[in-house]
């Protein structure tokens, strides 16, 4: 990382933008911008290589699944090896929706399976029945780093996603569908990269998440002090009490 | 059989009408529904009867509008027509229509799922795709399945002809698979953006699939489009506005190209989607045979639906509401706001029930930055009015300048009494009708015109 510095990697923005991804860059940027550290955020678009050390955070939002399918070939073919490197040297990286399934093994559309990148353990397979749709609400549990509490969002999601055995969930299912509607379980974590269903989108709705993976990103050495948050804290509530918390 | 069939269903629909009305009901979809329950042959019957046949509309934004433009121009030719004016534009909704209203002639707006099940019953003479912008994904999906539904539209003889909208390469591309495809446009360089707007549909050459160029975005990914390899890009519409003047909340002024001729056009409705939907009312018009003069001032004389820039007057003051329920038609709404010389005073609300679309991650595509270089309070209502407001801090928008009252009377008040200025209010489709009813409890909208 860079001192006093936030350098966002915006993955294909004109492809998987779809669940209004954009307002999670700007939480990000702004509450970085508040505390006077310097956020950029660059394009990484199809075809275009990444300098895995160039970026402190990446982020994949959910995209329409033409756009998906394309996106997956450049990630595997163009962007999986700096990826993979910057996840292990412990940038952020957050896959919300789409981008959720890319960070898995594969996932499957229609009778094909699509090559991820494998960053988490985790694969997405289509099932009979209807989209997992509405409110969700999530509890982590504070273990393992991460800051515990109740993330809340909306989900939209035709894909069920399993952990392999060993993988670890984002958190608990309070409200809501989760990763298949089923296992009680939502999202996915490992170290520093993430895959959520969650948008709303995510970080307006948990402006104390954001921080969390401002903190992360940054580094321990870099104080993030606090800001007034009280419309975040209204939004967060209504969120919640949205989900039926 | 099938003819007493439909006779005795819409008898017993017909009293469901009168009862429902005898208890101030609005439910003006649930005649319709129970005529189709019991006769569901009855919507082909009933718009096979209409002497003058029936035109068909959809879009995701501006259906609405877009009728009330067509219902003018069929008016000053002389038709009566059988319209589904309050909006209910699913097969119940229609279904009602056409039970409840007698003329000559159907217009219906259709709901764009509706469409293709809804087409092969209607046979219309005309079918208008105006636009298709991403809507409410938590009711429909994604664009991609609505395109293809609308394709097997255009390409069934049950269509009649089809007009489309040549800026938008979603819709005009359904032209390849149409028997004549009738197609309008904007002519006017000098309007719109050079660069696309934030949430802008990708839409790429169905040859090469190489993403369509622009030279020109007028209203999100409509615009001037090309194919960079040669391609066949956006065809030349046979309906088209240049020369457009737009005159902030007051309107705007074009000049309507008809089968050769120009027409100049002054328009009550304000912003450049509203010169769209002019035009493609126009194209309409002018696919169903009518004149030219008769379609240029038909169009002049309409004024707004209800919560479509309709000016009312409330606590006093000259109150415009305009409705949003999406990214793309949000954005146009802020953008004749910002270029509006007056200093407005503003009014957001912003519920999520299934009709406004449950998941409010849409006001983060919108661009209420346009806001930011506004003054004055804007008072954040709704159900939801914590998102909102929060959505108009990460604009830029100074914290001291959003207020938060998620009561609507009460937000009425605040916001009416803060200056004596124009105030605008901006609802979700489920507040628009909160709000109708609230203005007609106040005594500032009438029965008859709500």
């Amino acid at each position: 990382m860079a001192d006093g510095q936030l350098r966002i990697g915006a993955l294909y923005p004109n492809e998987m933008n779809i669940y209004a991804d954009r307002g999670n860059i700007a939480v990000l940027t702004a509450r970085c911008r508040w505390r006077g550290i310097e956020a950029t955020v660059t394009a990484l678009g199809l075809g275009d290589e990444i300098d895995s050390d160039a970026f402190d955070l990446f982020y994949l939002g959910g995209g329409q699944d033409d756009d998906q399918r394309r996106c997956a070939e450049d990630l595997v073919a163009v962007k999986k090896e700096a990826l993979t490197a910057a996840s292990q040297r412990g940038a952020v990286l957050l896959g919300v929706c789409g981008g959720y399934q890319l960070f898995g093994h594969w996932y499957e559309l229609e009778d094909e399976r699509i090559e991820g990148l494998g960053l988490l353990d985790v694969e997405t397979v289509r099932a009979p029945g209807a989209r997992l749709i509405g409110n969700i609400a999530i509890e982590l549990d504070g273990g393992d780093g991460d800051p515990g509490g109740i993330l809340a969002g909306f989900e939209n999601h035709g894909g069920r996603t399993l952990l392999r055995p060993g993988a670890t969930p984002l958190g608990r299912v309070l409200k809501g569908h989760g990763n298949d509607g089923s296992s009680g379980f939502e999202g996915c974590r490992s170290a520093h990269t993430i895959g959520t269903y969650l948008h709303g989108p995510l970080l307006p709705a948990n402006a104390w998440f954001a921080d969390w993976l401002i903190q992360m990103a940054v580094g321990e050495a870099q104080s993030l002090p606090q800001l007034d948050d009280d419309l975040e804290e209204l939004a967060h509530a209504d969120a919640l009490k949205a989900a039926g918390l | 059989m099938s003819r007493l069939r439909i006779a005795l269903a819409t008898a017993i629909a017909r009293l469901a009408a009168v009862g429902l009305r005898l208890v101030g009901s609005g439910a003006t979809s649930l005649p319709g529904k129970i005529l189709t329950r019991l006769a569901p042959e009855a919507i082909a019957a009933k718009a096979a009867n209409l002497e003058r046949g029936c035109a068909v509309v959809s879009a995701t934004n501006g259906k609405t509008t877009t009728c009330a433009m067509v219902a003018s121009i069929l008016s000053a030719d002389g038709a009566t027509t059988v319209h589904n004016r309050a909006g209910a534009n699913m097969a119940g909704g229609i279904a009602a229509t056409l039970l409840t209203e007698e003329g000559d002639f159907g217009l219906f707006e259709v709901d764009e799922f509706w469409l293709d099940g809804l087409v092969p019953q209607l046979r219309p003479r005309a079918t208008l795709l105006a636009n298709l912008f991403r809507d409410q994904l938590d009711r429909y999906g994604e664009l991609d399945q609505i395109i293809e539904r609308w394709r097997r539209v255009a390409e069934s003889p049950d269509a009649g002809s089809v007009v489309l909208n040549a800026d938008d390469p979603l819709v005009a591309g359904l032209g390849a698979g149409a028997e004549k495809p009738f197609y309008f446009g904007i002519e006017d360089e000098t309007i719109g953006e050079a660069n696309p707007q934030h949430a802008s549909e990708q839409a790429q050459c169905p040859v090469c699939h190489k993403q369509f160029s622009y030279s020109r975005y007028f209203v999100g990914h409509l615009g001037h489009y090309s194919c960079s390899n040669g391609h066949p890009g956006r065809p030349a519409p046979d309906v088209s506005a240049s020369s457009v003047a737009l005159d902030g909340l007051r309107g705007s002024r074009f000049t309507l190209r008809m089968g050769g001729e120009d027409f100049p056009v002054a328009l009550q409705l304000p912003g450049l989607y509203n010169v769209y939907n002019a035009v493609a009312a126009a194209a309409l018009g002018v696919a169903l045979g009518i004149q030219p003069t008769v379609i240029a001032s038909a169009i002049e004389q309409t004024s707004a639906a209800f919560g479509r820039a309709e000016t009312v007057q409330i606590g006093g003051r000259d109150a415009s509401i305009m409705l949003v329920k999406n990214p793309a038609g949000a954005n146009e709404v802020l953008r004749t706001l910002a270029d509006d010389p007056g200093d407005n005073d503003l009014l957001i609300i912003l519920n999520s029930r299934i009709a406004d679309g449950r998941d409010v991650s849409w006001i983060w595509d919108a661009d209420f930055e346009l806001l930011a270089a506004s003054s004055g309070v804007i008072v954040c209502s709704g159900e939801r009015a914590p998102q909102i407001a929060l959505r108009l801090k990460y604009a830029g928008i100074a914290p001291e300048r959003i207020a938060i009252e998620a009561d609507l009377p009460t937000a009425l008040e605040l916001a009416t009494s803060n200056s004596s200025e124009r105030l605008v209010i901006l609802p979700t489709y489920t507040a628009m009708l909160a709000l109708r009813e609230l203005l007609v409890g106040r005594g500032e909208l009438t029965e008859a015109l709500a």
